[in-house]
């Protein structure tokens, strides 16, 4: 009987999650599709947001999202194969820098704000710009990014470089010919996680990239993220709700589509470990 | 391992090694420098503290009237504690419950379901989730009791939010106990309800703890759900139906025209924010590798 009630209340629990979650993402559906068109993705904002669309604000998240993956992927990727591939086993620079990755990882994204306030938007003087943003982001993601891929490289089986060891070939051609296709999975599922968290931000954006909803100019424009405008739209202008959880529509299926594809990739790339093995 | 990790006598080897090895130098430095940087923002204010003598004055000068110069921070420090234990409190038992329900009640199918279901939950962005709460929820909470933003809200959103860290986390802990426990438990005829909460949640306490701990740095800085629901009062959080302002809200919402000492409060805040992040990380990381040990041992 206790048996039966506790499997009971367990199956209750699940449902309770299962329904908030639907509750929410239900919302945005609904609410969202009713103000949701085409004109909505491609126009300007007018009156604050309340009508018109999100079309300069989509280029500007953009913008910002490639800024930051052009800063960190190249870094995150060097940085990973030196860790996993050429640190000396023991060396405490490695152990160092990894500690100090695993802490910025985990430090809020208000914080990144603050930093790349007085860092890239005043100390290099780059002002409220895409450009601060997409950089103050790129700081944000790399420490998760090296550490996937780092971890990616290390469970690559050292049969595979003895291998090319023993074929004669290079180090570097060991690495780009057969580590990093190897470790190609966790490369990108490393690079899909951190675009869904930089596609995410908000915190962090509110005093690098600013507020502007114009169509940026260049880079150093100040340019207003999809996730800043949900938030200015809910915040600070009544009646913006409509176009809020439109907007928040379309910031979550973009991040979905993204998530489950970082998904399916880290499983298909277990099963195919296992079977390997 | 060592041979295969063995310096290169090849030159394009030894070029690439020293290559990335530079970049790995700038990196470090990069992320030594955003220490660097709220240091030293946040100096004039701490070393104006320190020669007034009024180190203990930012806990007990009790309001926040930063153009008048005074920096009470204790009632945030005490509303993001607040917030997040709460959010942690309701999220732990709920999440410990998907958990045994993914390892043990649901069909492999279900399980796989459930758990894409939570993964999309983690991805939902935390400014829609707040846009949410201050849409649905809060007005709810008004009809029980005005005015709606409030302690309570801000718990039950970011309870929302870490609840699949829980979840999923304990469901590894659950999963990487030895099978030995679970067979010894039913050859004991223990009922399934004793063997999960008295012989396996145990097992993995050390598993289910860490997780919780990443789950409890999580909500204590996220900033934009709790700010567009809690309220941003600045008082001393009396109840669960009153407005609050956090340590991250109050660092969003004052850095648009923050200057001087403000600004330098304000960088100080986000030093106290990293510092108590790192805390929880240090110990997260302690109580892991005790499991990873105590596993070894098993």
């Amino acid at each position: 009987m206790a048996d039966r009630l506790f499997a009971w209340l367990m199956l209750g629990c699940a449902l309770l999650v299962v329904a908030s979650l639907l509750w929410v993402l239900g919302d945005v559906l609904i609410e969202g599709l009713a103000h949701i068109s085409w004109t909505f993705l491609f126009a300007e904002p007018v009156d604050a947001g309340r009508s018109g669309g999100i079309g300069p604000i989509l280029i500007s998240t953009l913008w910002i999202l490639l800024i930051a993956l052009a800063a960190a992927l190249p870094l995150g990727l060097g940085v990973a194969i030196w860790l996993s591939e050429f640190a000396p086993g023991n060396s405490r620079f490695a152990v160092h820098t990894g500690i100090t990755l695993d802490i910025l990882a985990g430090v809020p994204s208000i914080v990144y704000g603050l930093f790349g306030n007085a860092f890239f938007s005043i100390y290099l003087g780059m002002g409220f710009s895409l450009l601060s943003g997409g950089l103050t982001l790129a700081c944000m993601i790399l420490p998760v990014f090296v550490r996937t891929c780092e971890s990616g490289l290390r469970a690559v089986s050292d049969d595979w470089r003895l291998g090319a060891l023993a074929l004669g070939m290079t180090r570097s051609t060991a690495i780009w010919h057969i580590l990093l296709p190897a470790a190609r999975p966790a490369i990108v599922a490393g690079m899909v996680l951190g675009i869904g968290r930089a596609t995410a931000e908000t915190a962090a954006l509110l005093f690098t990239s600013g507020y502007v909803d114009r169509m940026p100019e260049s880079l150093l424009d100040s340019g207003r993220a999809l996730a800043v405008h949900i938030y200015d739209l809910s915040m600070n202008v009544t009646g913006g709700d409509g176009a809020a959880y439109a907007s928040a529509l379309v910031l979550v299926v973009l991040i979905i589509s993204l998530n489950t594809l970082a998904q399916s990739l880290v499983d298909n790339w277990f099963k195919r470990r296992l079977v390997a093995s | 391992m060592s041979i295969v990790r063995q310096r290169s006598i090849n030159r394009v080897d030894r070029r690439l090694g020293q290559m990335l090895g530079l970049l790995s130098v700038g990196v470090a430095l990069l992320l030594m420098l955003i220490v660097l940087f709220l240091l030293n923002e946040s100096w004039p204010f701490l070393a104006s503290l320190w020669h007034e003598g009024q180190w203990l004055g930012l806990l007990q000068n009790p309001g926040w009237y930063p153009l008048e110069g005074r920096f009470g921070m204790t009632p945030m420090i005490l509303a993001s504690i607040a917030v997040t234990l709460g959010a942690v409190l309701l999220a732990l038992p709920l999440g410990l419950a998907n958990a045994i329900y993914l390892e043990f009640y649901a069909s492999p199918v279900t399980a796989r379901g459930f758990r894409l279901l939570l993964n999309l939950l983690a991805g939902i962005p935390s400014v829609v989730f707040g846009l949410w709460g201050l849409t649905r929820l809060v007005p709810l909470i008004t009809k029980w009791q005005a005015p709606g933003t409030s302690l309570l809200a801000a718990m039950l959103v970011l309870s929302l939010m870490i609840l699949p860290t829980i979840a999923l986390t304990s469901a590894g802990a659950l999963a990487s106990v030895p099978k030995d426990l679970l067979a010894g438990s039913m050859a004991l005829g223990l009922r399934r309800k004793t063997q999960i909460l008295h012989v396996l949640l145990p097992a993995a306490r050390s598993g289910i703890a860490s997780g919780a701990l990443l789950a409890t740095a999580r909500a204590l800085g996220e900033t934009m759900a709790v700010l567009m629901v809690a309220g941003n009062v600045v008082q001393f959080p009396s109840g669960l139906f009153e407005p609050v302002r956090v340590l991250t809200a109050n660092i969003a919402l004052e850095m648009a025209y923050a200057m001087g000492d403000h600004r330098a409060s304000l960088f100080a805040s986000g030093l106290l924010l990293t510092l108590l992040v790192w805390l929880l990380s240090w110990v997260a990381q302690r109580v892991n590798r005790q499991s990873q040990a105590f596993a070894r041992r098993g």
